[in-house]
C-alpha cells in the first residue's frame, strides 16, 4: 500500500472530528449517515451525489466499463444471463437497467430459445398434412419474442436516455419498457414479475435492504431474484494487484475517456465499501428469499447472488 | 471509521480542486492525455492535464524567474485572476483601438472565447505551483493578443511555439511539435517559413511573459507592450 504519514492522519481524524460534529446537528435535520465512497455522509446526500456521478458518466458509461475492465464485463453479463437461462414467455425487471445491457441480453436469449425451438418443431412436422402445416402457420404468426417482456427501471434519466437511444439504434423495439423508478420503492404492483435482475446497480442503493424487500415484493411467488455485483477477493495476492488497477489505473482512465476523476474514485471506493458475499447472502435471506446462494466470477472480483421467492 | 485503502484521499487536498496523486497515476495520466490530445486537440482538458502532470521541471523555474522579478513577485503575492467577473468589459470595451484592453476584448469577441473556460488545476502537487499554472493558462489569450494570432489550429500552433520557448512546458513543446501534423501543406509552408522561426526568435528575446501586470496595463498600447515584453511585430 501507499505508505502512510502522520501528518495525513492527523488531517483525517481532525476532519472526522469536525464532521461528527456537524453530523450530530445535521442529524436531527437530514438523517442517518452513511457513506459515499470513503466518505461519510447523510442519506439524503449520498442519494444526490449518486444521482449525479451517473447523470455526468451516462453518455460514456459503456465506453468506460470496457476500457476498465478490458472487455471482460460483456463475458460477466453474458454469464449472468446464462445462469437465469429464461425461456420464451418470462416477465423480467431489470432494475438499476440503465444503458439496457442486460435487456438486450435477454432480448437475444429467449428469441434463441425461441428458435431452437421454432426449427425443432419444423423438423418434427416434416411429415405433416397440408391441413396440420396451415393450422401451425396460423398458431406461430407471432413474433418469435411472443410475449417475454423485460421492463428496464432506473433512478436516473440520463442513464435512461442512452439506454433508449442505444435501444433505436441496435434494432430493439418490442418486448422493452424503460421505468424511471427508485430500487427502494418501486412503482410495481405485488407478485408481478418471474425474475428480478439488478446488475451493477445494487451498489449504488442507500439502503440495499428496502431494495431487497421490493424485489421481494415485486416478484410472482416462485420468481427469481438475480444480482450480479462487485464483490470482495479472498486471495492476497489478487487482492493487491486488483487494489493496484483499481485505485492507480481507474481513476486515470476516468480522467482521460470521460474527463471525470471523482466519479470513477467514487466507483472503485463503493466496491470497497460494499458488504462481502457472504453479507450479501445474508441480508437476501433477510428479505424473505430462500435458496440464496452466490457464485465468485474471476476469483471474486464480480459475484452473482440468487434467490427465489417460495 | 473512514478507512485508507491505499489511496491519499481528499484529505491531502492542497487546494480546493486539487486531487493528490501518486507518481504512477502522474504518468499514466501523463501518457493517457498525450494520446487524448493528440487524438482530438479540443480536449483542452486533456491539454490541461498534459501540462500539469509533465510540469514538474518547468513550473518551478518559471516561479523562480517570477519571484526574482519585481512585478512577478507582485503576481505571486497578490494571485490576480481573469476573469470575466474581474474584468470591467465595458470600460475595456471604451479604451481607445491599439490598447491592450480594447485588443484582448475584440480578440475575445472575434474569436468567441472567454476567459472562463480555463481550467482549473487539479493535479499539482504544490499549492503556489498550481498558481502558476492557472497564471500561464489565464495569461494565454493575452498572449494571442499580443503576438496577434487567431485561435485556428495555425494560431495555436505558433503560440505554443512561442510558449515553448518561454516555458519550456513541456506540454508546450509536444503541442508545438505534434500541432502541425494536423495542417495542410500550403498552411505547413507559412508555418515552417515565417511564424515558427517569427516565434521562437520573440520568445527567446521576450523576458518571462508571466512578469506582467496585465491587469495593470490595459491602457498601454499593443506596441509599445511589446516592446518592452521584447516581442517581434507579428510578420
Amino acid at each position: 500500500a501507499v505508505g502512510l504519514c502522520p501528518c495525513r492522519l492527523l488531517l483525517l481524524r481532525r476532519d472526522g472530528a469536525l464532521r461528527a460534529l456537524r453530523g450530530c446537528v445535521r442529524g436531527l435535520a437530514a438523517g442517518p449517515e452513511t457513506h459515499f465512497g470513503f466518505q461519510t455522509v447523510t442519506e439524503a446526500e449520498r442519494r444526490e451525489k449518486i444521482y449525479q456521478v451517473f447523470e455526468s458518466v451516462a453518455k460514456k458509461y459503456d465506453v468506460m466499463n470496457d476500457s476498465m475492465t478490458l472487455g471482460i464485463h460483456r463475458v460477466w453479463k453474458d454469464i449472468f444471463m446464462h445462469k437465469m437461462n429464461p425461456s420464451p414467455g418470462t416477465l423480467l425487471l431489470d432494475v438499476a437497467g440503465g444503458t439496457g445491457d442486460i435487456a438486450f441480453r435477454f432480448i437475444n436469449y429467449v428469441r434463441a430459445v425461441r428458435e431452437r425451438q421454432l426449427q425443432q418443431k419444423l423438423k418434427r412436422q416434416q411429415n405433416l398434412s397440408w391441413q396440420e402445416i396451415s393450422e401451425s402457420y396460423r398458431e406461430d404468426k407471432s413474433k418469435s419474442l411472443e410475449d417475454s417482456q423485460v421492463v428496464v427501471c432506473d433512478i436516473n434519466k440520463e442513464m435512461l436516455k442512452v439506454g433508449k437511444q442505444k435501444a433505436q439504434n441496435l434494432g430493439y423495439s418490442e418486448g422493452l419498457s424503460w421505468v424511471l423508478g427508485n430500487a427502494e420503492e418501486l412503482p410495481f404492483d405485488d407478485d408481478k414479475f418471474d425474475v428480478y435482475t439488478i446488475a451493477f446497480g445494487i451498489r449504488n442503493v442507500t439502503r440495499i435492504d428496502l431494495a431487497l424487500q421490493e424485489a421481494y415484493r415485486v416478484l410472482k411467488p416462485g420468481g427469481r431474484f438475480l444480482c450480479l455485483e462487485f464483490s470482495h477477493v479472498s486471495n492476497p495476492l489478487l487482492s493487491r494487484l486488483y487494489d493496484l488497477y483499481s485505485f492507480q489505473v481507474i481513476p486515470v482512465l476516468g480522467e482521460v475517456i470521460a474527463g471525470d476523476w471523482k466519479s470513477y474514485q467514487y466507483l472503485v471506493e463503493s466496491i470497497r465499501r460494499f458488504p462481502p458475499q457472504e453479507e450479501l447472502k445474508a441480508m437476501i435471506e433477510d428479505a424473505g428469499f430462500f435458496k440464496v446462494d452466490y457464485q465468485n466470477l474471476n476469483g471474486g472480483i464480480v459475484a452473482i447472488h440468487s434467490g427465489f421467492k417460495l | 471509521e473512514e478507512e485508507e485503502e491505499g489511496e491519499e484521499g481528499w484529505c491531502y487536498q492542497l487546494y480546493p480542486g486539487h486531487i493528490p496523486t501518486s507518481p504512477l497515476q502522474k504518468a499514466l495520466l501523463a501518457v493517457g492525455s498525450a494520446v487524448m490530445a493528440l487524438r482530438d486537440p479540443y480536449r483542452h482538458d486533456m491539454v490541461a492535464v498534459l501540462g500539469e502532470t509533465t510540469g514538474c521541471l518547468a513550473l518551478p523555474s518559471l516561479r523562480d524567474k517570477m519571484k526574482h522579478h519585481p512585478e512577478g513577485y507582485r503576481i505571486l503575492q497578490e494571485r490576480p485572476r481573469i476573469r470575466l467577473s474581474t474584468l470591467d468589459m465595458t470600460k475595456l470595451q471604451g479604451l481607445p483601438a491599439g490598447t491592450l484592453g480594447r485588443e484582448y476584448v475584440r480578440f475575445l469577441e472575434d474569436n468567441k472565447v472567454s476567459p472562463d473556460t480555463r481550467m482549473p488545476p487539479k493535479f499539482v502537487d504544490d499549492e503556489e505551483l498550481a498558481y502558476v499554472i492557472q497564471r500561464y493558462r489565464e495569461v494565454h489569450d493575452l498572449m494571442h493578443t499580443l503576438l496577434g494570432m487567431p485561435t485556428n489550429m495555425l494560431g495555436e500552433v505558433v503560440v505554443k511555439w512561442f510558449e515553448a520557448v518561454q516555458t519550456g512546458l513541456p506540454m508546450c513543446v509536444l503541442g508545438a511539435v505534434f500541432g502541425p501534423v494536423r495542417l495542410s501543406t500550403r498552411k505547413l509552408q507559412v508555418l515552417a517559413t515565417e511564424l515558427v522561426p517569427w516565434a521562437i526568435r520573440s520568445g527567446s528575446n521576450a523576458s518571462c511573459v508571466l512578469n506582467f501586470y496585465y491587469e495593470q496595463r490595459w491602457e498601454q498600447s499593443v506596441e509599445s507592450l511589446r516592446e518592452e515584453i521584447g516581442i517581434f511585430p507579428p510578420p
